[in-house]
């Protein structure tokens, strides 16, 4: 024990927040009496401690009565601990002789038993102010930021993202794994509520992105391994070989064109047009370079053909071409690799991929795109008819507990468009199924009131059946939706000749191995976790990796440009800082006591733990090692410490929990 | 009302930075309400858990230990977690082998967004070890009491149950 440790204990009330449940005044008294032999000078309570009155607070006691350790009994520390210790460094203090102890998210708002609360409390502060004993003063490890930012994902997002830092002077490298950047929104025809036309907004900021200076355009690429910490992470990209030498390539599409193999193109059509097996999947695709698709091309899977190198103008056909890992060095990571549709498939009673005319929101959107299958045309599963009665249902997958129990939040806007432009381009009767109409975005409402006027049909209820079988006169050859009208309170057989489904948004099918490499979570329903859900919407819990667009939740346009901009944004401030404090929680040798058995350097995920074959020692490398700590638990020597979590730290605590130290005087006395 | 019913079990619980305290924290944010018995302590990882940090919490008064890492192949510094698992395993048969019931230690993995399942869990071990009964680990308090303080047939008493005596 240190025995000069002059300790403060400052206990917040929160409000009522903590107060409501702990008697605070009698914690800090308890204190204040009973851990004075453990150093306590000074214990007071106080209604909100982390305001600047409550931090000016500590900062008096520590210089007035000479406070040499700090003990906080508040929130989380992930929430305040930064707080406290900024405010113990103005006044003279080492910012981590501050420790919180959280009797907020673990005590009071847990608990509903006032006195066991009140217990629990004491011991959480017995077990800081044993812990704050062991603490020593510690410097942060300032390392330097690489300029570099890898942006993961080429939709709208991740383009603003890279536009936003690549205008700012610095280099970017934005990777996408399909051919071609734009993502979903690429696929669309207009966009709610403005109805202005989708590719018209989007494929200028493509362009800026494919011909910026600073921005390298990677994509038919992945990203496979990552290495390192935030402001020096190293990313091992994969390069699927396109067979186009992008050097030579003009991007005439003579290729695709000779090409005589055609492929119905799952991705980008939604599986209602074709593509061929070299391709670009839209006209206005950036990068311009077309992609052979091995598996499909007549050469690569028969021996003969090679119509699209005989054609090409430039010789840019290159069967040869393998994959290629190379590595880039960047300094911050954004993911912004978007969402997947909701499979209306897993709801079979919705009858999508077995009743011809039961078609997905993609589909629609490629059925009414100008650039679509059908020219724009809105036409039967039969390619010719017109739909006199179109149906369309929302939540599909979505407020659900079947499926999914969030809002896609996007949904009924993305319906209300459905509904004009069939209006627009067919004239048909619509009907809407919904089961709450949730439009709260500018200009949102005002859409809705529009569809109102323009006559379209709302129905309140969730759809319980799409079915063929016709039973009342009028529904032969229909599709008839099975509903209940909540408003009018019964059950309504509603005969129509198309039915859209509007699916939900989902977390990428792989979104959890993505998050392993990066080393970020997933929430309970697949979304990446922010770092705070209100006030720290795009940054992770990992240090140097941001998050934008749907990745982190369903939303719309206009907010995954905002969190993309928003993620450039504090990537930028980063970079500008020039470098980065690190915690100091490392591990150590003490070369000493190290016996040479190299049980650790195999435990170091992070290699960052060198042998020494003259001295027969073992070091760790301060910039590589996280601070896990498994070594120094597995030091049969005790050779290893770390800091801000040493053995001697945790041991204290524990008889701190346990009271322990409140036996002692009496066992002393006696 | 039992002897169990009764007994109010105390509980270390051991949680990583990164997943467990912030379903923790989660707990407490959504107000998911779970018994007082359990005190935390933070690490950066399960895998900084010196088995010995759970025989002191033990020893040292503890009726049971809880330790909670996030979900095998989500750590957050990659595979730390496995190697925090494989010492739990050994720690088990080594309190097997002190005569202390191995349920007394348990690891749970909850991940950040597991807020209700870790409230549930510390229910869950609250309640068997509240069911165990107090651990009574020998210290050399307890021990003078056990013996009365003569110390001479303390072998004796210490094996022989009472039933068996009389």
């Amino acid at each position: 024990m240190n025995e000069e440790a002059r300790i403060g204990v400052y206990v917040c009330h929160c409000g009522s927040n903590i107060a409501g449940i702990v008697d605070v005044e009698n914690v800090a008294k308890w204190a204040a009496e009973k851990l004075g032999h453990r150093g306590v000078v000074i214990a007071r309570d106080y209604k909100f401690m982390c305001s600047s009155l409550g931090q000016e607070l500590i900062e008096k006691d520590i210089k007035e009565l000479g406070l040499t350790r700090i003990v906080v009994a508040a929130c989380s520390p992930h929430l305040h601990e930064k707080t406290f210790r900024t405010a113990a460094e103005r006044a003279g203090l080492n910012p981590y002789l501050c420790e919180l102890v959280s009797i907020r998210e673990q005590v009071s708002w847990v608990h509903t038993d006032k006195i066991a609360a009140t217990e629990k409390a004491k011991a959480a502060i017995s077990g800081g102010v044993e812990r704050i004993i062991h603490n020593v003063p510690l410097t942060p490890l300032r390392v330097p930021i690489d300029k570099s930012t890898l942006i993961v994902g080429g939709g709208i997002a991740g383009i603003q993202a890279a536009l936003e830092i690549a205008d700012a002077g610095y280099k970017v490298y934005l990777v996408e794994r399909e051919p071609s950047v734009g993502g979903h929104m690429a696929q669309f025809d207009k966009t709610f509520p403005t109805l202005d036309c989708s590719a018209c907004i989007l494929t200028p900021k493509m362009v800026s992105a494919g011909t910026h200076p600073n921005i390298s355009m990677l994509s038919w690429a992945e990203v496979t391994h990552v290495d390192g910490y935030v402001g020096n992470f190293t990313a091992t990209i994969h390069q699927k070989p396109r067979y186009v030498k992008t050097d030579l390539c003009t991007g005439c599409g003579i290729c695709q064109e000779k090409c005589p193999k055609k492929v119905i193109d799952d991705v980008y059509e939604a599986g209602l047009g074709y593509r061929k097996a070299i391709y670009t999947p839209f006209p206005q695709a950036v990068p311009k370079f077309p992609v052979l698709d091995k598996p499909n091309c007549t050469y690569f899977q028969k021996g003969t053909c090679k119509a699209c190198e005989k054609f090409c103008p430039t010789d840019a056909i290159d069967f040869t071409q393998k994959d290629e890992y190379f590595d880039v060095k960047v300094g911050n990571i954004i993911l912004a690799t978007g969402y997947d549709l909701f499979d209306a498939r897993r709801i079979p009673q919705y009858g999508f991929g077995r009743l011809a005319n039961v078609f997905s929101s993609l589909e629609f959107e490629r059925l009414s795109n100008s650039a679509g299958p059908t020219g724009g045309t809105v036409v039967l599963r039969d390619g010719v008819t017109t739909p006199k009665t179109v149906g369309i249902i929302h939540c599909v997958g979505s407020r659900d507990r079947n499926y999914n129990n969030y809002c896609s939040s996007i949904c009924c806007m993305q319906s209300l468009k459905f509904a004009h432009l069939v209006h627009e381009r067919t004239g048909a009767e619509v009907y809407e199924f919904y089961i709450d109409m949730r439009t709260p975005a500018k200009g949102y409402d005002e859409f809705y009131q529009r569809l109102l006027e323009e006559g379209t049909h709302f129905i309140r209820g969730k759809v319980a059946e799409v079915t063929d079988a016709a039973r009342l006169p009028g529904e032969e050859g229909k599709l008839i939706i099975q509903v209940e009208d909540t408003l009018v309170g019964k059950q309504r057989r509603i005969p129509v000749d198309m039915v859209i489904l509007s699916s939900g948004l989902e977390p990428r099918h792989d979104a959890k191995e993505v998050a392993r490499l990066f080393g970020i979570s997933c929430s309970a329903d697949g979304w990446y976790i922010e770092r705070h859900p209100k006030l720290d919407p795009v940054a992770t819990m990992t240090e140097g990796v941001f998050i934008a667009g749907c990745v982190q939740g369903p939303k719309d346009i206009p907010a995954s440009v905002v969190q993309g901009a928003a993620a450039a944004a504090r990537v930028l401030g980063r970079i500008q800082q020039g470098e980065i404090a690190l915690e100091p929680v490392r591990a150590t040798i003490n070369a000493d006591n190290c016996s040479g058995c190299r049980i650790c350097n195999d435990l170091c995920p992070y290699s960052a733990i060198v042998f020494h074959e003259d001295k027969m020692v073992s070091e760790v490398n301060p910039a590589l090692c996280q601070g896990c700590g498994t070594c120094v638990a597995a030091c049969p020597a005790g050779a290893i410490s770390g800091t801000c979590f040493s053995d001697e730290q945790i041991m204290a605590q524990i008889e701190g929990l346990l009271l322990l130290n409140l036996k002692q005087p009496e066992a002393a006395v006696s | 009302m039992t002897d169990s019913e009764l007994f109010e079990p105390v509980i270390i619980g051991f949680t990583c930075n990164w997943c467990s305290y912030r379903a923790a924290d989660l707990a407490g944010t959504a107000r998911i309400k779970y018994p007082p018995n359990v005190r935390l302590i933070r690490l950066m990882c399960s895998g900084r858990l010196d088995p010995t940090f759970v025989l002191k919490a033990l020893s040292d008064g503890a009726d049971g230990v809880m330790i909670t890492g996030c979900h095998p192949g989500d750590c957050h510094y990659l595979n730390q977690n496995y190697k925090a698992l494989r010492r739990y395993r050994l720690l088990r048969r080594v309190l097997t082998q002190l005569g202390i019931e191995p349920e007394r230690v348990q690891l749970v993995w909850a991940s950040a967004a597991e807020g209700l399942q870790f409230a549930e869990e510390v229910l869950r071990i609250t309640e068997e070890i509240r069911a165990m009964g107090p651990l009574n680990w020998p210290t050399s308090q307890n021990l003078d009491e056990y013996f009365d303080g003569d110390g001479v047939d303390a072998p004796e008493k210490m094996l022989v149950p009472e039933e068996v005596k009389s």
